[in-house]
C-alpha cells in the first residue's frame, strides 16, 4: 500500500492538528473547524476521526495538565506524527501537481 | 469562551454524566467529560442552559460508539477459572506420565473395582427389575397354598381346578382375571415335516389379557376357540419362516390339530414365562389329558397353576386375608392339612419365593443382598487402595506445596489442584472400566446366566457412574486437598516437616480393611465350594452315568413296553431299559394317603410315589438292604412295593419286609428295601418313597448304555428305534448325569462368581500392597544405605521392610476368620445336608493370603535392600 487513504473529514482534522501545533485536543478542534469551515460538526465526530487517526499512525496522544475549567480534568492532547506530516505533504504536492494540468481558463460545462 | 466558571455555574445533567460514566471506557473517561464539559460551559454561553443541556444529551448519546466503550486490554492476562482448572490437569497429567508405575497400579486398581461394581450392579438391576416386562406388573399374582403335614408346613405353586370357580363365585369382585395353567412343559410341534420340540402351556384365554400379550399378528382372543394356539414369534419363525402363520394348522404331540391364531412378541429372558414359547387353549388341555378331565372337580389333585389379576381397588394382604381359608370350606376331607390359600404376587415371584416350614426365607433376594455387598466391598477395596496411594505419593509433593504458596498460591487453588487431580484419575478409571464391563459382559452373562447388556442411553446409568466416580475422586482427593494444603510453605522448604510414622497409621488401617475384606470373601468361596463338593460326594443310591431318560411324549409310546425293549438290546447300545412315573433326578409324585400298622394318628403317610416297571432296579442299579427285587416270577408283584430306608425309618419298621401298606384302597407288600436314592435337591434330606409297579402310569423311558460303546456311538445305534416307535416326534433325550449336575447350577454359579470375585479382591489388595511397599521402601531408601554401610545383611534388611506387611496381614486375618464363619455358618443353614466349616479352611487362606504379601512385598523390599549403598547415600 503505498499510502493510508484519508478521508476529506481526516485530512482536515489532521490539518488542523498539525496546525496548532500539539495542543489540539477534541473541543478545541471542533470550534476551530466550526469557525474557519463553516461547517456545524459535532464533538463527538472529531473524537471519532483523532480515533482513527490515531490508528493509522498519523497523530500520537499525550495526556495535558489538569485545567480548572474541565473541574481538574486532564485534556488529552494530540501531535501529528512525522509520518502524519509526510502524508499531509504529499496531499498537499499531488494536489499543486493536479492544479498545474488545470488551464487558466478551462472549459466550463455549461447548464443547456 | 468562559475560563473561568463560577461555582453557581450551570452543570450538565447529572443523569447524562452518570450514563457517560457507565458506558465510557475507563481510561478514555477523564479526557472524555473533560471535552463534554468544556463544550456545555461553551454552549451555555452561546446558547443558553435550556438548549445546551439538550446538546449534551445528544452529545452523550452520539458517544455510543465501540472505540469508546471497548476496555482497553491490560498488559497483564487476565485469568478466568478454566485458565487455572487447565493448567491443574496439565500438572496432573505430567504428575500421572512421571510416575508410570503408580498411575497403572491406581488407575487400574480402580477401574477393575469400578468394573466389578457396574457388574454386579448391571446383575441386580436385572434381578430387581424381573417380571417388569408384563404391564399389569403390579396386580398379577398366583395362588400358592401351604398344608401342613406331620407338623411341617409344605407351601406349594400348584393348586386344585375347583378352587378357580370356588374364587370366581364367591369372590368376582376382587379379581379382574382369573386364568388356570398347566405347567410349562415340552411338546412336539409340527407344521408338515418341520418338527420342534418347544416348551409351552396350556392357559385360559383370559391369561392373555392378563399379561397382557404383545401381539405381533392376530388377536390377543386367539384362543377362545379350543383348537387354537398362539405361537411366540422366535416359534413362529422356526415353524413358518417369512410365511404368515396366521390361520395354519400345527399338529401338537403328533396327536391333535390346533390352528394358529395369533404371533405374540417372545417374553424377555428376565421374566418368569420366559419358556412359554407358546399357549394353547386350557379346554384343548381337557380334551387332551383325560386325567385334567378327571380333576376338574377333585380338591385333592394340586397340579395346576392359578394366576390372578386383583382388582384395582384392592390389594393382594387384603385379598389373601379374605380367600385364605377357601379351600378348608369347601374340601372337608382336605381340611386336615389346614390349607391355605395365598397371592403370591409377581414382584416377588423371583426374589422373594423360598418358604420353609410356612414362613418366607431368603430365596434369590439374599444374593442380591449378597452380590450388592461384595459390589460395594470391592469397588471400597480399589478406593482405599486409590486413597492410600494418592497419600503416600503427595506427601512427596510436600515441597511442590511449598513452592506453590511461596510464589503466591492461595491454600483455595492447592485444594482445587489436588481435586481436579483425582477428578482425572478418576475419570480415566472410569472409562477404562465402562471398557472392561464390555469386553468381559459376554463371559459374565455366561457364568450367570443373564442377558444384560450395558443400558447406554439411560441418563440413570450415566448419573450413578458419575455421581460415584465423583464421590470416588472427593473422597481419594480429600486427604491432599486438605492436608497437604495446610503445610506452611517456610516449614516445608527447610525441610523441618517431617510426615511423621503417626502419618502412617491411617494407611495401615486401610490396608487392614482391605485385606479383611478379601480373605472374608476367599474364606467365603472356600466354603461355598466345600459345600458343593459334600453335595456332590454324597452317595446317590444308583449309578447315573449312561443313563438315559426319554420321556413318552405321544400316545405312539404306549403298548410298546417289551417290543422297544428288546429291539433297544438287540442293537446292543442298550444294556437295559426301564419305564417309570418319575426321572431318578426328580421325583414328580407324592400323595399323603399312605396307611400302615402302628401308624400315629396324628401323622400324615405323605410318601413319593413311584411306578416303575420289572426292569427298573437293574437298569438304575439300585442298592439292596433287604429284600429283593421285583420279578417276572412272583404274579403277587402286581402287589408288591419296594421303599427307601427313609420310609422304614418313617413308618417306624424293626423288619419291614412283607408288612403291609395299604394305599388307594389296595394292600401292597414290603418285598424289598433299598437304600435311599438322592431324587430331589441333594442339599435335602431324601424323602419317604414307595416303588410300585404299574406300567400305565408310568411316562418315561429310562435306557442303560452300553458302557462299552462311547454315548454318541451309542445314542446313533439307538436312535432308529425310538424314530419307529415314534415316528412323529424328534429324538429328545436327557441324561441323569446332566440332569443332576443340574441341581448344582445355582450353587456352582455363585461359586463360579465369589471364586471370580474374591480373585478380583485379592488382586486389587495385592495392587495396592505393591505401590505402598515401594512407595516405604523409597522413603527409606537412606536409611536403608546407612543400614547396608553399618553391615546389615540383605535378610535382615527384607525382614526389616516385609515385616510391618505381614502384621497387617495377620491382623486382617484375626478379623476377617470370625466375620467369614459367622457369615458363612448361617449360610450354610439354609442346606439340611451341609458340609463342616473346619479350621484348615482359615489356616489355608490364611497361610495363602501371607504367601501373596510376602511375594508382592518382597519384589520390593529385595529390591531396596540389594541397592548399592554408594548409590542411595552419594547424593545430600
Amino acid at each position: 500500500m503505498k499510502r493510508t487513504y484519508l478521508g476529506e473529514f481526516e485530512e482536515i482534522v489532521l490539518l488542523l492538528v498539525a496546525g496548532m501545533d500539539g495542543e489540539a485536543y477534541g473541543v478545541g478542534i471542533t470550534h476551530k473547524l466550526n469557525e474557519e469551515t463553516d461547517r456545524s460538526v459535532r464533538l463527538n465526530q472529531v473524537h471519532a476521526a483523532l480515533h482513527r487517526l490515531q490508528e493509522k499512525g498519523m497523530v500520537a496522544s499525550r495526556m495535558g495538565d489538569p485545567t480548572p475549567e474541565r473541574g481538574g480534568r486532564r485534556k488529552l492532547l494530540f501531535t501529528v506524527t512525522a509520518y502524519g506530516y509526510r502524508t499531509l505533504q504529499d496531499i498537499k504536492a499531488m494536489r499543486a501537481q493536479l492544479w498545474n494540468e488545470v488551464p487558466p481558463t478551462p472549459k466550463l460545462a455549461i447548464n443547456l | 469562551m468562559s475560563t473561568n466558571p463560577k461555582p453557581s455555574a450551570p452543570r450538565p445533567p447529572h443523569l447524562a454524566d452518570h450514563l457517560l460514566a457507565w458506558f465510557v471506557a475507563p481510561h478514555l473517561l477523564e479526557t472524555l467529560q473533560g471535552d463534554l464539559h468544556e463544550e456545555f460551559a461553551y454552549q451555555v454561553e452561546r446558547v443558553g442552559e435550556r438548549r445546551a443541556r439538550w446538546r449534551y444529551w445528544r452529545d452523550v448519546l452520539g458517544f455510543v460508539r465501540p472505540y469508546v466503550i471497548k476496555r482497553q486490554p491490560n498488559e497483564y492476562s487476565t485469568p478466568n477459572n478454566s485458565t487455572m482448572l487447565r493448567n491443574y490437569l496439565k500438572v496432573a497429567f505430567r504428575n500421572l506420565v512421571r510416575h508410570k508405575g503408580y498411575s497403572a497400579i491406581n488407575i487400574g486398581g480402580l477401574a477393575t473395582g469400578m468394573a466389578v461394581a457396574m457388574l454386579i450392579g448391571l446383575w441386580i438391576y436385572d434381578e430387581l427389575s424381573f417380571d417388569n416386562y408384563y404391564a399389569n406388573y403390579s396386580r398379577i399374582a398366583r395362588v400358592i397354598e401351604q398344608q401342613t403335614a406331620n407338623g411341617t408346613t409344605f407351601t406349594s405353586n400348584a393348586i386344585a381346578i375347583p378352587l378357580r370357580a370356588a374364587l370366581q363365585n364367591e369372590h368376582s369382585s376382587d379379581f379382574t382375571h382369573l386364568a388356570l395353567s398347566s405347567w410349562t412343559q415340552e411338546y412336539i410341534l409340527a407344521n408338515g415335516g418341520n418338527k420342534f420340540t418347544k416348551t409351552g402351556n396350556y392357559v385360559e384365554s383370559e391369561f392373555t389379557q392378563m399379561l397382557p400379550l404383545k401381539m405381533v399378528k392376530g388377536s390377543q382372543n386367539g384362543l377362545d376357540d379350543p383348537a387354537s394356539i398362539l405361537l411366540s414369534e422366535s416359534v413362529a419363525n422356526a415353524l413358518f419362516g417369512t410365511a404368515d402363520p396366521i390361520n395354519k394348522i400345527i399338529k401338537v404331540n403328533n396327536k391333535q390339530f390346533v390352528k394358529v391364531t395369533g404371533v405374540y412378541e417372545d417374553f424377555p429372558y428376565n421374566t418368569e414365562f420366559r419358556l412359554v414359547t407358546f399357549l394353547l387353549s386350557w379346554q384343548q388341555y381337557l380334551v387332551d389329558q383325560p386325567w385334567v378331565k378327571r380333576s376338574e372337580n377333585n380338591w385333592g389333585n394340586n397340579s395346576f397353576q392359578l394366576f390372578v389379576e386383583i382388582a384395582p381397588n384392592t390389594d393382594f394382604e387384603r385379598v389373601s386375608a379374605k380367600i385364605s381359608k377357601i379351600k378348608a370350606r369347601h374340601a372337608k376331607d382336605e381340611a386336615r392339612f389346614n390349607p391355605t390359600e395365598i397371592l403370591h404376587p409377581m414382584s416377588r415371584w423371583h426374589l422373594y419365593s423360598d418358604w420353609e416350614n410356612g414362613v418366607l426365607l431368603r430365596g434369590r433376594i439374599q444374593f442380591v443382598w449378597l452380590f450388592g455387598t461384595i459390589g460395594v466391598f470391592v469397588l471400597l477395596l480399589a478406593c482405599i487402595n486409590f486413597m492410600n496411594l494418592s497419600t503416600a505419593r503427595s506427601e512427596k509433593r510436600a515441597k511442590e506445596v511449598g513452592i506453590r504458596k511461596a510464589v503466591g498460591s492461595l491454600r483455595s487453588q492447592l485444594v482445587n489442584q489436588f481435586f481436579s487431580e483425582s477428578f482425572l484419575v478418576v475419570l480415566l478409571a472410569l472409562s477404562l472400566s465402562l471398557l472392561l464391563v464390555q469386553l468381559s459382559l459376554p463371559w459374565f452373562n455366561e457364568i450367570a446366566d443373564k442377558k444384560t447388556a450395558i443400558p447406554w442411553t439411560n441418563p440413570v446409568l450415566w448419573s450413578i457412574c458419575l455421581g460415584l466416580s465423583l464421590l470416588t475422586g472427593f473422597i481419594a482427593g480429600s486427604y491432599p486437598a486438605f492436608y497437604l494444603s495446610s503445610f506452611q510453605p517456610i516449614k516445608v522448604l527447610k525441610g523441618t516437616i517431617r510426615v511423621g510414622r503417626s502419618a502412617a497409621t491411617p494407611r495401615k488401617a486401610l490396608v487392614v480393611v482391605q485385606f479383611t475384606v478379601s480373605i472374608t470373601i476367599i474364606i467365603g468361596t472356600i466354603i461355598v465350594f466345600r459345600q458343593i463338593q459334600h453335595a456332590k460326594d454324597r452317595p446317590v443310591g444308583y449309578d447315573r452315568s449312561g443313563l438315559l431318560t426319554v420321556l413318552m411324549n405321544t400316545p405312539d409310546f404306549y403298548g410298546h413296553y417289551d417290543a422297544i425293549r428288546n429291539e433297544l438290546m438287540r442293537t446292543d447300545a442298550a444294556v437295559n431299559m426301564a419305564e417309570t412315573s418319575s426321572p431318578t433326578t426328580d421325583l414328580w409324585a407324592t400323595d399323603a394317603s399312605f396307611n400302615w400298622k402302628g401308624k400315629a394318628h396324628n401323622q400324615i403317610g405323605d410318601f413319593g410315589t413311584v411306578a416303575v416297571t420289572h426292569d427298573y432296579g437293574r437298569t438304575v442299579g439300585w442298592q439292596f438292604k433287604q429284600g429283593r427285587d421285583f420279578s417276572r416270577d412272583f404274579a403277587t408283584d402286581s402287589l408288591g412295593i419296594i421303599v427307601n430306608e427313609k420310609a422304614v425309618k418313617f413308618m417306624g419298621f424293626k423288619n419291614p419286609i412283607s408288612e403291609y401298606v395299604q394305599w388307594n384302597g389296595k394292600i401292597y407288600s414290603i418285598i424289598g428295601v433299598v437304600k435311599d436314592v438322592v431324587m430331589s435337591s441333594p442339599f435335602e434330606p431324601v424323602k419317604p418313597t414307595v416303588f410300585l409297579l404299574d406300567y400305565d402310569w408310568a411316562n418315561l423311558i429310562l435306557v442303560k448304555l452300553n458302557p462299552q460303546l462311547s454315548a454318541g456311538e451309542a445314542l446313533n445305534r439307538i436312535e432308529p428305534v425310538f424314530r419307529k416307535y415314534n415316528p412323529g416326534s424328534p429324538f429328545d433325550y436327557k441324561f441323569a448325569s446332566d440332569e443332576y449336575d443340574q441341581k448344582f447350577r445355582t450353587e456352582e454359579r455363585i461359586g463360579q462368581l465369589s471364586t471370580v470375585f474374591a480373585i478380583l479382591a485379592i488382586f486389587i489388595s495385592c495392587l495396592g500392597l505393591f505401590g505402598l511397599a515401594s512407595f516405604t521402601a523409597e522413603q527409606r531408601t537412606k536409611e536403608i544405605g546407612v543400614r547396608k554401610v553399618l553391615g546389615a545383611s540383605v535378610f535382615t534388611l527384607w525382614q526389616l521392610l516385609s515385616k510391618d506387611f505381614i502384621i497387617l496381614v495377620l491382623i486382617s486375618l484375626l478379623i476377617a476368620s470370625p466375620l467369614a464363619y459367622y457369615f458363612m455358618n448361617d449360610w450354610l443353614q439354609q442346606y439340611p445336608y451341609r458340609s463342616t466349616i473346619s479350621w484348615w479352611i482359615f489356616a489355608a487362606t490364611g497361610a495363602g493370603a501371607l504367601l501373596i504379601t510376602l511375594l508382592t512385598v518382597s519384589f520390593q523390599s529385595i529390591k531396596a535392600a540389594l541397592m548399592n549403598p554408594v548409590k542411595s547415600l552419594r547424593s545430600e
